[in-house]
């Protein structure tokens, strides 16, 4: 079964299409690293697999159901622009909250767990707005991660965030791979993504450019793609 | 082919708003209790009719607009929204002049005005609403549930006379009153002008869709020229 | 099941950062004591004559206070991109809604709470003489009132004049719910029953809540999905 499949996707601003015909798929346990410049579209293919959007034509399916349906979304984890927890309430109690409107059965052991795993336990009760940045990034990691999604959609994950948890998150998409779960990412970050990529796919201007087993040349040369499609 | 659309409607409401004023001004007499000034009624209670017919049809492509998100249902939302408020206000205003004569007071805290300027203020945030919106299509959705809202106030300013004890007169038309509150010539003139307002909104309609859609066309090659 | 627990949930995220912050509650209450104390200089009021408007006084207090609670709804959720997080969470917008909402009523039910004892000792008036019909309204108005704000603090949330446009659009909406608790407030506070021929208001009450809370409920995934 295929994580993802959208078919013909149209998704307009005004008259304007932001994204002009996109289709693939993607299938489980794969990480597919979603490339473009800005303004491509990334980020508003991205929102729409996350159920923030809805497109004005084609269709999506997420594990062979609607994207907004309740059950597709508690298996997505999300990592957008912005954080995602609340600076008035402590790190513990983001967690929490997460956990019950994700409807897991033990949400204060799964926050406990997830603030260990992101070495967060011991500021568990702080309240978040007096947390530094990289501890912050950290909770949005761990809130994406709590619910063992089995799809990760992340929006330049690696933008903006310190070395520790880089090399924090890297290891949690590892596990999750590993586990069999399907990863989706846009990023700029090219060497950081390429290390987990199986597999590609490039958007110019709103149209879906190249998608396919990431190219063995990317290693070596990460803006190989750019170029070969005239995108640099 | 809109041109010539746009062409008949201007001409024909013309035409026939020229003939009624003939009629209502040189052939027909003075009213036995109110005198010269019952005349307004062929121009008060049309327009009413029409700025709820307006605000019905932009209820309903709101509705249309928000399942099929075709950005045509939100252009025509906001061409009949604009109309609306235009015949609203005209109706606000030939009933304020009647008053002035018959009740000798501009505007008086009666249930049935004060529900037709709650419309008019409702209406008018519609229209502001869309000028605080940037992107197009959250423009159109969020605009859309507004005008879903706003219809319950043309609903209850229709019931007002209903429900409460007006100062307004009550109905007079015989679809409401089964007949006999009205002389059936002044019923009959009073359609017949219904009729040529009808036609000018919707003359008002087919030019305000045009502008909004030349709009659109300018606001999506603003953002192609960005993405160069 | 699981949807009651997921609107309780966000309920309770809301007003346990309220109650932690106090931002809008602080500031709501002290509009709330500011506008009855600047209207005892509007007029030079007796008693009896302050008994004639108590309902209109007290509602314009509660809606004016309120904007500022309303405002602040979903508002709070822009910061760090929590409405995405939420959004994208198995919660569904009715529930994120009602959620929401019932924060935002009891709130305002507070800021109720408390001006009421303050409108009685500043205009020297024995307000609690109907008390059980007297807390019916309130209520009834209350959420009718929530109900219109908390949606329209959805609709405006990503506006740029949001603080100007929701106060100008949710006053006219609440016309119907202000004008029944107005006129009722006033009966009851008097202490007079309500009489048959302002039943109607009654009536217009309960339906405009049963309406909008159905419009809201129905509407509110169209407006956070873009």
């Amino acid at each position: 079964m295929s994580a993802v499949a959208v078919e013909g996707i149209w998704k307009y601003y005004g008259d304007y299409p932001a994204l002009r015909n996109i289709g693939f798929s993607v299938q489980e346990g794969q990480c597919l690293a979603l490339l473009g410049r800005n303004g491509a579209g990334k980020t508003t293919l991205l929102r729409i697999m996350a159920g923030l959007l809805r497109p004005q034509r084609g269709s999506i399916r997420i594990f062979d159901r609607d994207a907004r349906h309740p059950q597709t979304r508690a298996s997505i984890g999300v990592i957008g622009h912005g954080i995602g927890v609340y600076d008035e309430l402590s790190a513990f109690e983001n967690l929490l909250l997460f956990g019950r409107l994700y409807g897991l059965n033990d949400p204060s052991s799964a926050a406990m767990e997830w603030l260990r795993r992101t070495s967060l336990d011991n500021v568990a009760g702080s309240l978040v707005r007096e947390f530094s940045r990289g501890m912050r990034q950290r909770l949005a990691v761990a809130r994406a991660f709590l619910h063992n999604p089995s799809l990760l959609l992340l929006d330049e994950p690696f933008t903006s965030l310190d070395d520790r948890a880089i090399a924090l998150l890297q290891s949690l998409m590892r596990d999750a791979l590993a586990r069999g779960a399907t990863v989706i990412m846009s990023t700029h970050q090219l060497r950081e993504a390429m290390e987990l990529a199986t597999h590609a796919a490039l958007l110019g201007r709103g149209k879906l450019i190249f998608h396919g087993e990431r190219p063995a040349a990317m290693l070596q040369d990460p803006t190989w793609l750019y170029r070969a499609y005239g995108e640099s | 082919m809109r041109t010539k659309i746009l062409a008949v409607l201007c001409l024909a409401s013309g035409l026939w708003l020229a003939r009624n004023l003939y009629v209502i001004f040189l052939t027909m007499g003075d009213e036995a209790a109110q005198g010269a000034i019952y005349r307004i009624i062929y121009f008060h209670v049309p327009s009413w009719i029409t700025c709820f017919t307006a605000f019905f049809v932009a209820g309903v492509s709101s509705v249309l607009y928000l399942v099929r998100k075709n950005s045509r249902f939100d252009t025509l939302a906001v061409a009949t929204v604009e109309a609306g408020v235009v015949f609203t206000i005209v109706g606000l205003v030939t009933g304020s002049i009647w008053g002035r004569i018959i009740w000798g007071i501009w505007w008086t805290w009666d249930p049935r005005l004060t529900w037709a300027l709650i419309t008019c203020v409702i209406y008018s945030g519609y229209l502001m609403l869309r000028h605080a919106i940037d992107d197009p299509t959250a423009r159109a959705k969020n605009s859309a549930v507004l005008c879903i809202f706003s219809f319950t106030s043309v609903i209850i300013t229709y019931k007002a006379i209903d429900w409460w004890r007006t100062q307004h007169p009550g109905p007079v038309l015989s679809f409401r009153t089964g007949g006999g509150n009205i002389d059936p010539a002044m019923e009959h003139m009073l359609f017949q002008n219904l009729g040529a307002l009808l036609l000018l909104c919707a003359a008002i309609v087919v030019v305000r869709m045009r502008q909004e859609d030349m709009q659109r066309e300018v606001e999506a090659l603003r953002r192609y020229a960005h993405a160069l | 099941m699981l949807y009651f627990r997921q609107v309780w949930t966000v309920a309770g995220k809301d007003l346990r950062s309220e109650l932690r912050t106090k931002e809008s509650l602080n500031a709501a209450i002290s509009f709330a004591i500011v506008i009855l104390v600047l209207f005892s200089f509007a007029m030079d009021p007796t008693a009896d004559q302050i008994r004639e408007i108590s309902g209109g006084l007290l509602w314009l207090v509660f809606a004016f206070a309120g904007a500022l609670i309303l405002n602040r709804s979903f508002a709070r959720e822009l910061g760090n991109d929590c409405l995405d997080a939420l959004v994208s969470s198995p919660l569904t917008g009715s529930a994120l809604f009602l959620g929401k909402a019932l924060g935002n009523f009891i709130l305002l039910t507070i800021v109720e709470l408390v001006s009421l004892p303050i409108f009685g000792v500043l205009y020297n008036i024995e307000w609690a003489r109907r008390p059980r019909a007297l807390a019916a309204i309130l209520l009834l108005t209350t959420w009718g009132v929530t109900v219109i704000g908390t949606m329209f603090s959805a609709l405006t949330v990503n506006l740029r004049l949001r603080e100007l446009m929701l106060p100008t659009l949710i006053y006219p909406m609440m016309i119907p719910a202000l004008m029944s608790a107005m006129r009722l407030t006033t009966l009851l506070i008097a202490g007079e029953p309500i009489p048959a021929d302002d039943e109607i208001w009654v009536r217009l009450l309960i339906g405009f809540d049963i309406i909008f809370t159905a419009l809201a409920v129905g509407l509110v995934e169209v407006v956070l999905v873009g």
